[in-house]
């Protein structure tokens, strides 16, 4: 219901070494993605269609697929089942070519602790075969763009948690790869050095870069162009945060009454409502839409809570928590997918 | 392979190596102290057993004989007794590992030779303090014990001389110190190799390097290569203590050690390569790096002798690079052998160096699962 199946172009082959990066084409698309860890499934039957030059989100609860269904698409894991095609290499057969193309930006900090912002750069520039003279070039544009100029010298260990993440995305980019994978980059970064990592991925993204990035963060999801909802390792819905919110018409309302807290314990149980939530003195209901708003006025009335039920826009929380809310739900939609 | 991507891994490890205090004072020090403890402190070779005697004949022939035995330094008489019980007491207690009794009628027997002369009893809870009172029951005394000159055909045992052939003063350190050289780099060798390793996919940094161009080729080789040149300082600590404080002889040619050396570091390295397969956390590669290094110590030949261990654990310490490299490097410093007298243990070093290594770039996969 709140999930739409992905637009799948009907023959976009790609060439195996195109590179332009040009917007609409298709950078990642995978179909039947599925991971499983002895009985555990990690990754369920996933299909992604990622274009260039985008941001492209996974939002999604911890534990959710969405590590492993990046370390599948560079190739770090292999999938149980499926097919991959990442800036047109198979993945995981063209791993190895794909990774002089793309960065990968992990969930902890996976720089040296023990070298200095410089030498940890230096290094990843020796790895991607620079030149001494190119490298310490690129290396000195980085620290700049990046705001690590200060910082050269000082061991990884010492930085702050922003600061690392930068040195972590300088890294990345250092090779000016076409494709950036970013595993929940911001997780132990305060709410400043997140909006300015934001503001550098769209920099990275206007000169072409296609950028994959998990996170549980419903701000940064509103930023992205395109979005995957994962729950449970299944995809539970994708598209723009403006599609997915348009899909739950009249599905959110908005309850002002004197006691939100009473409201909410009235509330609790009445079928059609899907979760609640209470807003400074107000009460939020996302609903299974239909006649929901008049039940919900009537069980408010029944209950002796004199209240004002409104509608009101759909924000990015209620896609997620329509969308990951029950497993028999998901289930449904899935079928209804496929 | 790629020079440049190889040599910034070499560079990298370097810089983390300058870094680790503790590591970096452990690549002197680990040798150093090593050496100092094991050469004063390891000696085979029993002198000044804290012992007892109990001389109930007090004859003249029985002070010749205790002052003959005193003068071996194998035992030190401690304690005069009078009593039998004493013996007993002291050895219990044990503040004397050895004693010898002389009994009332010891004059009659050593004429009428019926029975054994005198006795030495022994704690046998020591298994070397056991081996060391046979040696001494097998001096010739027979001048002390036979004043009439008459031959006792029994006695013949105790007239076999040892004759210590290429450590005539019989100075544990020349035994030691050629072996300790290899404990030292089985040691580091193989415990920094796979932490070194391990630490890499331990602390995460291998999530980021196997999504770049890195082989793991590339990775292991940068990451040992450092170690090869840390094993090559640690042997020339220990000859360079050895040489001096213990005055061991390298009779053979310091190119032959040098290159024994290399072969069996590069042999170890591959050890820990194969350990750092096996094993998810530093503590994991610890534990299993030393349950390889007791056998390799023990059977190597290094402690107790090849000769005397049962056939399966001779086969066992065949297949340890460490019981080869005991034996060139004893060879080449104590005997003055080349390598071309000791090229099977310098190939039995490569053979277990290349399978070993094979296993581990096979068990070596660029992936996370």
């Amino acid at each position: 219901m709140t999930a739409t199946p992905a637009p799948v172009p009907a023959s976009g082959h790609l060439p195996p070494q195109a590179g332009e990066g040009k917007a609409g084409e298709v950078a990642i698309r995978a179909r039947g993605l599925t991971k499983r860890f002895g009985s555990v499934v990690a990754v369920d039957n996933v299909d992604l269609n990622v274009e260039r030059a985008q941001v492209y989100g996974f939002l999604g609860p911890n534990g959710s697929g969405k590590s492993t269904t990046i370390r599948m698409l560079c190739g770090l894991l292999l999938p149980s089942a499926g097919d991959i095609e990442v800036l047109g290499y198979r993945i995981p057969e063209q791993a190895e070519l794909l990774k002089r193309r793309i960065g990968y930006m992990t969930q902890k900090f996976s720089l040296y602790d023990d070298l200095t912002v410089y030498e940890n750069l230096d290094f990843v520039a020796a790895v991607h075969e620079f030149d001494r003279a190119r490298a310490r070039k690129r290396i000195d544009e980085l620290l700049d763009r990046y705001w690590l100029g200060d910082m050269r010298k000082r061991l990884a260990a010492t930085l702050s948690g922003g600061q690392k993440q930068r040195l972590a995305l300088a890294a990345a980019v250092l090779h000016a790869p076409d494709l950036l994978l970013l595993d929940e980059p911001t997780s132990a970064v305060d709410p400043q050095s997140r909006r300015e990592f934001w503001d550098s991925l769209f920099d990275l993204v206007d000169g072409g870069t296609t950028i994959l990035v998990s996170t549980h963060y419903m701000d940064e999801a509103e930023r992205c162009h395109r979005l995957a909802i994962l729950d449970h390792g299944r995809l539970v819905a994708d598209g723009s945060p403006q599609e997915l919110m348009d899909q739950l018409p009249g599905m959110a309302l908005l309850v002002e009454c004197a006691n939100a807290r009473k409201a909410q314990v009235a509330l609790n149980g009445l079928p059609g409502v899907i979760a609640m939530a209470q807003i400074g003195a107000h009460l939020r209901v996302l609903t299974e839409g239909g006649d929901a708003r008049a039940n919900v006025a009537k069980k408010l009335q029944e209950s002796g809570i004199e209240a004002r039920v409104e509608k009101t826009s759909p924000n990015l929380e209620d896609v997620f928590v329509a969308a990951t809310r029950r497993p028999d739900r998901d289930t449904a939609t899935k079928e209804a997918r496929t | 392979m790629n020079l440049r991507r190889l040599l910034s891994i070499v560079v990298k490890e370097l810089r983390q190596l300058r870094r680790d205090r503790l590591t970096f004072a452990m690549i002197v020090g680990i040798p150093t102290m090593q050496l100092l403890l094991f050469g004063y402190a390891i000696n085979l070779d029993i002198r000044n057993l804290d012992a007892a005697v109990l001389d109930q004949a007090q004859t003249a022939h029985s002070r010749e004989v205790i002052a003959a035995l005193g003068e071996t330094h194998v035992m030190n008489f401690k304690y005069r007794l009078s009593v039998p019980q004493q013996l007993d007491d002291l050895l219990r207690a044990g503040k004397i590992s050895a004693g010898l009794v002389i009994p009332p009628d010891f004059e009659r027997r050593l004429i009428v030779q019926d029975r054994v002369p005198m006795q030495i009893v022994v704690d046998g809870s020591d298994q070397v303090t056991q081996q060391a009172a046979r040696q001494l029951a097998a001096l010739p005394l027979v001048g002390v014990l036979n004043p009439g000159g008459s031959q006792n055909p029994n006695q013949t045992a105790g007239n076999v001389e040892i004759v210590n052939f290429y450590n005539p003063e019989r100075l544990a350190p020349v035994n030691t110190v050629p072996g300790l050289i290899g404990v030292i780099l089985t040691m580091t060798m193989v415990l920094f190799t796979a932490m070194a390793i391990v630490r890499e996919r331990e602390r995460g940094n291998l999530e980021f390097l196997i999504a770049t161009p890195v082989s793991p080729g590339e990775l292991t080789i940068g990451k040992v290569l450092p170690f090869v040149g840390i094993g090559l300082i640690q042997t020339t600590v220990v000859l360079l203590l050895g040489t001096l404080i213990f005055h061991v002889p390298i009779r053979g040619t310091l190119l032959d050690v040098y290159t024994s050396a290399l072969v069996f570091i590069i042999a170890s390295l591959s050890l820990g390569v194969f350990i750092s397969t096996l094993a998810q956390t530093q503590f994991q590669s610890m534990q299993l790096a030393f349950f390889t290094f007791l056998p390799q110590i023990l059977l190597s030949g290094f402690m107790f002798p090849y000769a005397g261990m049962p056939v399966p654990a001779q086969w066992l310490a065949e297949i340890f690079p460490m019981t080869h490299f005991v034996r060139l490097i004893r060879g080449i410093m104590l005997r003055g052998s080349g390598l071309a007298d000791l090229w099977p243990e310098l190939a039995a070093l490569g053979v277990f160096t290349v399978v070993v290594l094979t296993i581990a770039v096979a068990r070596t996969r660029k992936r996370l699962d």
